[in-house]
């Protein structure tokens, strides 16, 4: 069945392509920041404990692909994101902030340079918009920037088994490396494999022309179902995210939060030269940030929910960013950004939930190691 | 097998004698979704109609359950503690929540199946 291309100038919600795909699998449709997604199929609980055992198929189409290119492109998107654009290879993928100049956070996204002068940016769907237009105003305009969201499709499968559960005939993945890509084919279709996701599990992400993306999923789908492979929705990509600590924009950090109270000063390269928002983190940098984000863990019967107040030993410390049950893990986990001083591992501090407050353990993160392939030693969180 | 009634606020009931078994519905836990935790009182404990006496909590939300009858309460489905999902996989049978004795008559306005169909699908 051949797909319309999506209209993002007309009226939400939008719809990807693989839409009627996601109601006859039984998906629970629901409105995701101007997008229809399933929140589910089955259960979260199936479809977490699927990503976590076997691997999850997600659709992930409604993410921002922004292509940039032109002999300045390095240089421009050096000047505009805090990680190092020059020491990123044709081939592999980098994750990095893009901030304002008082250092908050615009997005987190993922840039893939295809080779020296053309690269492909990764956005939040929720920030598609606000981040297009951020980059037009402080782009040279002799690098071009072309909004193919609506062309591309994305889909994720991630967990331990997908390598090894991709539809025979695909190209060899073998030897792309964490965070390396390269173009490839899968049922005959031509993808873009790229060894990322957000579950904390090994998979791939694979960029997919919109009109051909269905077969792909269908392929994905059919090889994979009698092994476990499952679609998974927004519920078990936010759990399993969240039990990996990987930051979610929005809950976890917003315009008026800076990296490195998102625990994210590594994708910060102050060293670099210069960038938006260099002087506001350098200065950041050397006083030491206002405020961290720490986890949480508690027993079942207390999900701490996004916004709900941390109460230390001299009052309120904090706020919860983002909060869930681990069916997995087999209770609730949360971030919780939290004044400096922090609190240590080990300690326990109270969280309002429904109106009393509830002792929750401060814990190292990440709170589930995957079999994600690090190529480096885990970030301090 | 005794007829189901069911309340506006979406628990059923099945009436053997004075024992009373209530759960929550269908439609109720597929609004919740997975659920992962019930907190719910212990055996003896006295009810009246419509008293809340628990909570039952999804991912999504934390929603009280109201007692359909008056009575006291003779068990608690001890099984929900490890396998809080029966909710969802079995709602009219593995997922039941209590037993009670009844005290006194069955309210006259619980809903028949095509009643609570009503309320479910407005």
């Amino acid at each position: 069945m051949t797909a319309s291309p999506l209209n993002l100038t007309g009226s939400q919600p939008h719809r990807t392509p693989l839409y009627e795909r996601h109601v006859a699998l039984g998906g629970r449709i629901v409105d995701f920041g101007g997008w229809l997604l399933p929140q589910q199929y089955t259960s979260i609980r199936d479809e977490h404990f699927a990503v976590r055992k076997v691997a999850g198929l997600f659709d992930i189409s409604h993410m921002g692909r922004l292509y940039v290119d032109g002999p300045a492109a390095e240089a421009e998107l050096q000047r505009l994101f805090t990680n190092d654009i020059a020491k990123l290879e044709p081939g592999h993928a980098l994750y990095t902030l893009m901030c304002k100049e008082d250092g908050g956070v615009i997005d987190d996204l993922v840039v893939y340079r295809q080779d020296r002068d053309r690269f492909v940016v990764v956005v939040n769907a929720a920030n598609r918009e606000k981040d297009v237009a951020w980059i037009r105003e402080h782009l040279n305009p002799a690098v071009s920037m072309a909004d193919r969201t609506a062309e591309v499709s994305l889909i994720a499968f991630q967990g331990p088994r997908a390598e090894e559960l991709l539809p025979s005939g695909t190209t060899d993945t073998k030897a792309i490396p964490y965070f390396g890509f390269r173009p490839g084919e899968l049922a005959g279709i031509p993808v873009l494999i790229s060894r990322t996701g957000y579950t904390g599990e090994d998979g791939f992400e694979l960029f997919i022309d919109a009109e051909h993306v269905g077969k792909a999923w269908d392929a994905i789908l059919e090889a994979g179902t009698p092994a476990g492979v499952r679609p998974a929705g927004l519920g078990a990509r936010d759990a399993t995210r969240l039990e990996a600590a990987l930051r979610l924009y929005g809950n976890d950090m917003d315009e008026t939060v800076n990296p490195y109270e998102a625990g994210l000063g590594w994708t910060v390269k102050l060293g670099k030269g210069e960038f938006l928002g260099r002087s506001a983190l350098v200065k950041v940098r050397e006083e030491g940030p206002r405020r961290t984000l720490i986890g949480l863990k508690t027993d079942p019967g207390s999900i701490l929910r996004h916004g709900a107040a941390v109460m230390g030993a001299g009052g309120r410390a904090g706020v919860v960013t983002s909060g869930t049950h681990s069916f997995f893990l087999g209770h609730p986990i949360a971030l919780a950004m939290v004044e400096v001083p922090s609190f240590p591992v080990g300690d326990v501090v109270a969280v309002q939930v429904r109106g009393r407050e509830a002792p929750a353990e401060v814990v190292k993160l990440p709170f589930y190691r995957g079999s994600a392939r690090s190529a480096v030693a885990p970030a301090k969180s | 097998m005794a007829d189901r009634r069911y309340t506006k606020s979406h628990e059923w009931l099945t009436v053997d004698g004075r024992n009373v078994t209530v759960g929550i519905t269908d439609f109720a836990q597929s609004e919740l979704g997975d659920v992962v935790f019930l907190d719910l009182p212990a055996p003896g404990r006295k009810l009246a109609v419509r008293e809340a006496f628990g909570v039952v909590e999804s991912v999504k939300a934390a929603s009280d359950l109201y007692s359909p009858v008056a009575g006291s309460i003779t068990a608690v489905n001890e099984k929900l503690a490890a396998h809080p999902e029966l909710i969802n996989s079995d709602p009219y049978g593995d997922g039941w929540i209590l037993k009670i004795e009844l005290s006194g008559e069955l309210p006259s306005d619980l809903l028949d199946e095509a009643a609570y169909k009503q309320v479910a699908e407005a």
